[in-house]
């Protein structure tokens, strides 16, 4: 096609911008330094020949594993080539070799091979690390089982040591046993690390991981006593071979066992690890992963709507004048404002949890647990928060791009396919909430028997000081300015307590009238997610209000101070009874509340196209026709369409099959 | 056998199923018509949906295209006709999976839109499938915007012709169903011009390809706009025209004619063809929105009854996740939605034929009315069973993800319909305009339609709820309901009068207040949706237990609707904080009362398990089983190439350099 030149909408709305995307970009990837090396590393992964293939839209299953399976070899090939190292680094140019989705080595590498340095004996990583490394050994994580996901105790795939052949026979013995889920499973693996539970010595000892050959090396045959295979088609991840695993009798030596920690000696004799704490750290990781995520995600979405937004006219504004660009409509606006306002907030929120991560793990290396648990809490509250808003605004997006959305040329369908898994795996979003909760109760206690508590919660100690001077609700509300973000925080804050006490009441209440713990837990579910959640949302509010102090460039300043107002009263307008109830705001400032945020809708209208190009997603990487940079839409979606499997021939076979004889007959 | 965890489920009932089923279908005799037509559906195997979760694009179309044609054949064995009692069921038997919906539309437009000469042209091949039609309003840069379509009719009085083109990119139609491959006619919207004067968008039926070998006619362009999220057996397509003329009685002409030296004459009233428009967004809610949001409910429901996970007592099995409250209050509030919108429609339905035999009679006054409930109700249903199916995806965790639960191509189906038919954020603004300008009436005491003489009602300033059980009475919810309603829109009107006054034109002061009004149009439909349930409810037989678990579901239905949007209902004060925790714990007890008939009650909407499609959701609930089997038959567990291509040399260490 001819180069075109950028469609003058957008070419105008940057032209009208009041701060440069640049220096934005450079605070969202950590410094210019960062924002130069990402862009190396993408040009190198987007120049290179080796990684360019067909559109995927248009492939089959099987044809979009085998492209990524192709690329997952040559990206581990060239990452050595290149003396690529650093794990950031590795990121991107795997998010720029598979433009964002899953592949079928990401077990492999995120799980197999960390869990053999961390868990394995120094014996153990002699035999298998440098296979694995090498890619002879191809591995896996099965941990999940068809009937178990969340309760990992529930797990019922058995390893049973037998001193005399000093083996374990695995198996799976019910269907619900079955390992179902693991990614690379299906096809890629031929080894897998496997959770099961330890019998020995007649006795259950509970979960342990065990390095389980399931191919035969040189022909990729399943082993005798394995049935392994893909769970078929999903949703998303297409690139994925997500597999199941049967053992039947299966043995493997006692060596394949991972005994860096717990041992079972070769009579049988089981020796206990020491602690197990130290899992939190990796999954406080894991979860700050999920949060960028959220945060990445999100802003593709927003990308490609409020660029379609600025291309699209439709109908009309004034009369007799021609159609406007549908980012001039108050509702549109008010659909998607908010969301990129949610995806810098996250972003902030990604980065804050990743520093803290990065921080505290020479305290954890060094055994100081202290902050851990304040800080396991907080991400899995964080994790289920951003993604599930994450999660809607994506929908939001494709909503906001009316019927050419729903073509997979817009490019969202498949970032929300592929995203929304998140909301289940590393820990499925309610039961993440009702962690984050367990830690507030548990907070909100010891207050109430007069200890302090320290960090993200210390608001509620203020909680006690209220009960022995009770204010009126009309005192309080006074003293909420909703021009001032850190005023704002101050009303979160007063919500999170709220909803904390509350559920604590009615837990407590429960208690009073149940015997079992258990249950007045369970009745008391729908608050406690409630408070979790508005705790999280303050946390949010907080962190993105603390960063608007670091950003030195007053013009930017400006216009990430716009978008934390609009997040933080678009909160409130969306939850207004939760202000209201607790006397945190009166029925006259929600009013205002609500004005404020259409006010802010046309502040952040001339900046909106130069807020998503600060995110700097390349075309290739975007994926979508409707949100390329330079907003030739129309002429592209045709292209795209021409390409279509079905438009393969002119006349489709099934006219000659079915159509004809149809109409030779009646 | 059944799953004993489900069997124990069905034991409990509170209520009779079968009952409960024949009121859903409008009678027993009806429950047995439908359930005869399945019957026969689903045991024909060219009908078969089997492997549909394993196919591509081509094969789905194909498979569509084999459907509709066998379809002929199979009406005519079992003696349905279009005009049949079976026929409204045979698109629920098939799900959907099936060519030539357009060609309905296509038939059904020339039907509302020519001649008596032009009908009887038309219409006979066109039943006997000797040609197929589709229906090409939408375009590539155009779609709610009706006047702003760019396609362009010319007339020829030289050739008696009109002369049809595609002018510019954006002015491609796009979308149009069955018009990719299939169609060989279709009626085409564009803008008319005579003598260089424009007058406005007209129909034109226009020949796209060949009778005898399905090329594509001379100055034609037309094909499949490629993947969606879902539709995979409809050949959406996409059309260009480049100077294709067609004779001066293709153009469609009950209301508007062109006579043959260039006259434009204008004749009879164009009402009806509006209110057939306003039809279409009622019709589709029953097949495309509370069916696959029932099936959703019924999916998720059973396997909640059925997966196990974590315990909720110390020592215990692992508690089934439906007694989880947060599972409860993810599904329950869907389920409840499902009855209630359910009702509305029938309402809605109703109301509707009566409109029709009105306007037959020449009476137009109910048009109004008419339009502004289709607008608003077809946008709250299709966003709130969207939402709903969605959140039931979710609740099934990672099965839910895979395609063999059936959930993620329910919800990718249902959220088209959000679009369709009219974007919903415009619909709900045109409700909004029929209210401001029923309260503007109202309160200058002037009459207005029946659905809306609340407005002009004097009501309670507070709510009189004194215990958490009065919330459970009707009138209570149903008066917050309608105070909120009015509350929104009597504000909304305040204040565009307000800038009006204070000299903003009316235009931008409209612009300025839409996301108001779209809240005010959402808050009239929900308070006809809970009074109208209510209403329902009041009217039940009291035997077999039908009208208590239904007045169960009304009172869930609307105390979710307040616990979800709290501040709506506190903003002026109606209900106070305190009456607010009363809500909450009403809610919250609901949900524990509904969950013993949680199953009973989906089981109730009569699904097959091959309509069902579902791994996680068949009737006995072998879940487990059920997900082995299928998975094994997934083509990627035919050895993939991938492996002798690409890993065997990884795993070699053949790859250079490695």
């Amino acid at each position: 096609a001819a180069a075109m030149s950028m469609n003058a909408d957008l070419r105008r709305e940057r032209a009208a911008a009041t701060f440069q995307p640049e220096l934005l970009t450079h605070i969202l990837d950590g410094g210019p330094e960062r924002t130069r090396r990402r862009k190396e590393i993408e040009a190198l992964v987007l120049n290179d020949p080796d990684f360019q293939h067909e559109d995927l839209n248009f492939l089959s299953r099987s044809q979009r594993y085998e492209q990524a399976i192709r690329k997952s070899s040559l990206m581990v090939m060239k990452l050595r080539e290149y003396g690529i190292a650093d794990p950031e680094e590795i990121f991107w140019f795997k998010s720029f070799v598979h433009r964002g989705r899953p592949e079928p080595l990401d077990l492999h590498l995120g799980m197999f091979l960390p869990t053999l340095l961390t868990q394995a004996t120094p014996e153990q990583q002699d035999r298998f690390f440098m296979p694995a490394w090498n890619l002879e050994i191809i591995g896996t994580y099965a941990q999940t089982e068809m009937g178990h996901g969340t309760h990992l105790r529930g797990l019922e795939t058995t390893a049973t040591y037998d001193p005399a052949t000093q083996e374990f026979i695995l198996n799976s013995p019910t269907v619900t046993s079955i390992k179902w889920w693991p990614g690379g499973l299906g096809k890629t693996s031929n080894h897998a690390i496997v959770l099961a539970q330890l019998y020995t010595q007649g006795q259950c000892k509970g979960l342990h991981a065990f390095i389980v050959p399931i191919r035969q090396l040189g022909t990729h045959e399943p082993l005798p006593g394995i049935t392994v295979g893909d769970i078929g088609p999903k949703f998303g991840y297409d690139e994925m071979d997500n597999g199941y695993l049967k053992m039947d009798n299966f043995r493997i030596p006692r060596e394949n066992m991972l005994m860096k920690y717990a041992q079972v000696e070769p009579d049988g004799t089981y020796v206990k690890p020491v602690s197990d704490k130290l899992t939190y750290g990796t999954m406080v990781f894991i979860r700050s992963i999920i949060v960028g995520d959220s945060a990445r995600s999100l802003s593709r979405a927003c990308t490609i709507a409020i660029r379609y937004s600025a291309v699209r006219h439709q109908s009309e504004l004034k009369p007799g004048e021609p159609e406007p660009q549908i980012l001039d409509y108050q509702t549109q606006q008010y659909k998607l404002f908010p969301l990129l306002a949610t995806a810098y907030a996250f972003h902030f929120v990604g980065a804050y949890i990743k520093d803290t991560y990065h921080r505290i793990s020479g305290d954890i290396n060094a055994g100081d647990l202290s902050e851990l648990p304040e800080l396991h809490a907080l991400t899995a509250g964080l994790k289920a928060f951003t993604s599930w808003a994450a999660n809607a605004g994506i929908e939001e997006c494709r909503m906001a791009c009316g019927g050419h959305g729903y073509s997979r040329c817009s490019g969202i369908p498949d970032i929300y396919v592929t995203f929304t898994p998140s909301c289940t795996y590393e820990g499925e979003n309610t039961v993440m909430m009702l962690q984050t909760a367990r830690f507030l109760v548990k907070s909100y206690t010891q207050v109430s028997s007069g200890q302090q508590v320290t960090g993200t919660v210390s608001y509620l100690n203020d909680l006690s000081r209220q009960r022995i001077q009770p204010q009126h609700v009309a005192a309080r509300t006074v003293t909420v300015r909703i021009n001032d973000p850190l005023s704002l925080v101050e009303a979160y804050k007063a919500r999170a307590a709220r909803l904390v006490e509350a559920a604590a009441k009615n837990l407590q209440a429960e208690l009073n009238h149940r015997k079992s713990k258990e249950d007045a837990w369970n009745r008391t579910s729908v608050d406690l997610v409630r408070a979790s959640e508005a705790h999280c949302h303050y946390v949010v509010v907080k962190l993105f209000t603390a960063k608007l102090s670091e950003v030195s460039n007053a013009a930017v300043r400006a216009v990430l101070t716009d978008l934390c107002l609009l997040y933080a009263l678009f909160g409130i307008s969306k939850n207004t009874g939760d202000f209201l109830q607790a006397g945190i705001l009166t029925s006259a400032q929600i009013t205002q509340v609500n004005q404020h945020v259409k006010e802010l809708l046309a502040v952040i209208r001339p900046n909106a196209v130069a807020l998503v190009d600060s995110f700097d997603f390349h075309d290739v990487h975007l994926g979508s026709v409707l949100g390329r940079y330079d907003g030739n839409v129309y002429e592209n979606m045709f292209e795209w369409a021409k390409k279509s499997p079905l438009n393969k021939t002119q006349v489709h076979a099934s006219f000659h099959k079915h159509l004809k004889p149809m109409q030779a007959k009646l | 056998s059944v799953n004993p965890d489900l069997a124990s489920e069905r034991q409990t009932a509170s209520f009779s199923v079968e009952k409960l089923t024949a009121l859903l279908d409008g009678g027993a005799e009806q429950t047995r018509i439908r359930r005869a037509v399945v019957e026969a559906i689903e045991s024909d195997p060219v009908f078969s949906r089997e492997n549909q979760y394993f196919q591509t694009q081509n094969e789905r179309y194909e498979a569509a295209v084999r459907k509709a044609v066998h379809l002929q054949k199979k009406m005519h064995e079992m003696g349905w006709t279009e005009n049949g009692p079976e026929y409204k069921y045979i698109y629920r038997a098939l799900s959907g999976d099936v060519a030539f919906l357009l060609h309905r539309v296509f038939m059904r437009s020339i039907s509302v839109l020519g001649s008596d000469k032009q009908i009887a042209k038309w219409i006979p091949p066109a039943t006997q499938h000797q040609l197929i039609g589709s229906y090409a309003q939408t375009e590539l840069g155009h779609g709610t915007y009706l006047q702003g379509l760019e396609t362009t009719a010319v007339f020829d009085i030289a050739t008696q012709e009109f002369i049809l083109n595609t002018p510019k990119i954006s002015a491609m139609k796009w979308w149009p169903g069955d018009m990719g491959r299939s169609a060989t006619h279709t009626v085409v919207f564009a803008q008319l011009y005579i003598h260089g004067k424009c007058y406005g968008i007209h129909p034109f039926i226009v020949q796209i390809r060949s009778l005898q070998d399905h090329s594509l006619c001379p100055g034609v362009t037309a094909g499949d706009i490629g993947p969606k999220m879902n539709f995979e057996h409809i050949d959406n397509g996409y059309l260009m025209l480049k100077n294709v003329r067609i004779p001066r009685d293709n153009m469609l002409s009950k209301f508007c004619e062109v006579r043959p030296d260039g006259t434009y004459v204008r004749q009879g009233s164009q009402k009806i063809n509006y209110f057939t428009m306003t039809t279409v967004r009622i019709s589709l809610i029953s097949d495309e929105v509370l069916t696959p949001l029932m099936k959703a409910c019924t999916i998720a429901i059973r396997y909640s009854a059925v997966r196990r996970q974590s315990k909720l007592k110390p020592g215990e099995q692992e508690a089934k996740i439906l007694d989880y409250q947060t599972q409860q209050e993810k599904l329950l509030p869907q389920l409840a939605a499902a009855y209630a919108f359910h009702f509305i429609n029938d309402y809605l339905q109703k109301l509707f034929d009566r409109g029709y035999r009105e306007i037959q009679r020449k009476n137009f006054d109910m048009l109004p009315e008419l339009h502004a409930l289709s607008s608003g109700f077809k946008a709250v249903i299709t966003h709130h069973c969207t939402a709903a199916v969605e959140i039931c995806l979710r609740a099934c965790g990672g099965h839910g993800y895979s395609l063999l639960s059936g959930l993620p191509s329910l919800y990718t189906k249902i959220l088209a319909s959000c679009i369709y038919e009219g974007e919903n954020t415009i619909l709900l603004l045109q409700t909004a305009r029929f209210l401001i300008k029923c309260f503007m009436a109202a309160s200058t005491g002037q009459p207005v339609p029946p659905s809306v003489t609340y407005l002009a009602a004097v009501k309670p300033e507070k709510c009189p709820a004194k215990k958490k059980s009065d919330f459970l009475n009707p009138d209570i919810y149903t008066e917050a309901y309608q105070h909120v309603a009015v509350r929104l829109i009597s504000s909304t009107a305040a204040k565009l009068q307000d800038l009006v006054q204070s000299g903003v034109k009316k235009y931008d002061a409209w612009n300025q207040c839409t996301v108001q009004l779209v809240q005010a149009a959402k808050a009239h439909c929900h308070y006809i949706t809970v009074k109208n349930f209510a209403e329902t409810v009041e009217k039940l037989e009291t035997k077999a237990g039908i009208q208590r678990i239904m007045k169960h579901l009304c009172d869930l239905f609307a105390l979710h609707g307040i616990f979800s949007n709290t501040g709506a209902f506190l903003h002026d004060g109606y209900v106070s904080a305190a009456q607010m925790d009363m809500v909450t714990a009403s809610y919250l007890d609901l949900l524990a009362v509904i969950r013993k008939d949680a199953v009973p009650l989906v089981d109730a909407f009569d699904f097959t398990d091959k309509s069902l499609n579902s791994a996680l959701g068949s009737y006995d609930g072998q879940v487990y089983q059920r997900l082995y089997e299928w998975a094994q038959k997934s083509p990627t567990n035919k050895m993939s190439p991938a492996y002798e291509r690409y890993l065997k040399p990884l795993l070699h260490n053949t790859l250079s350099k490695l």
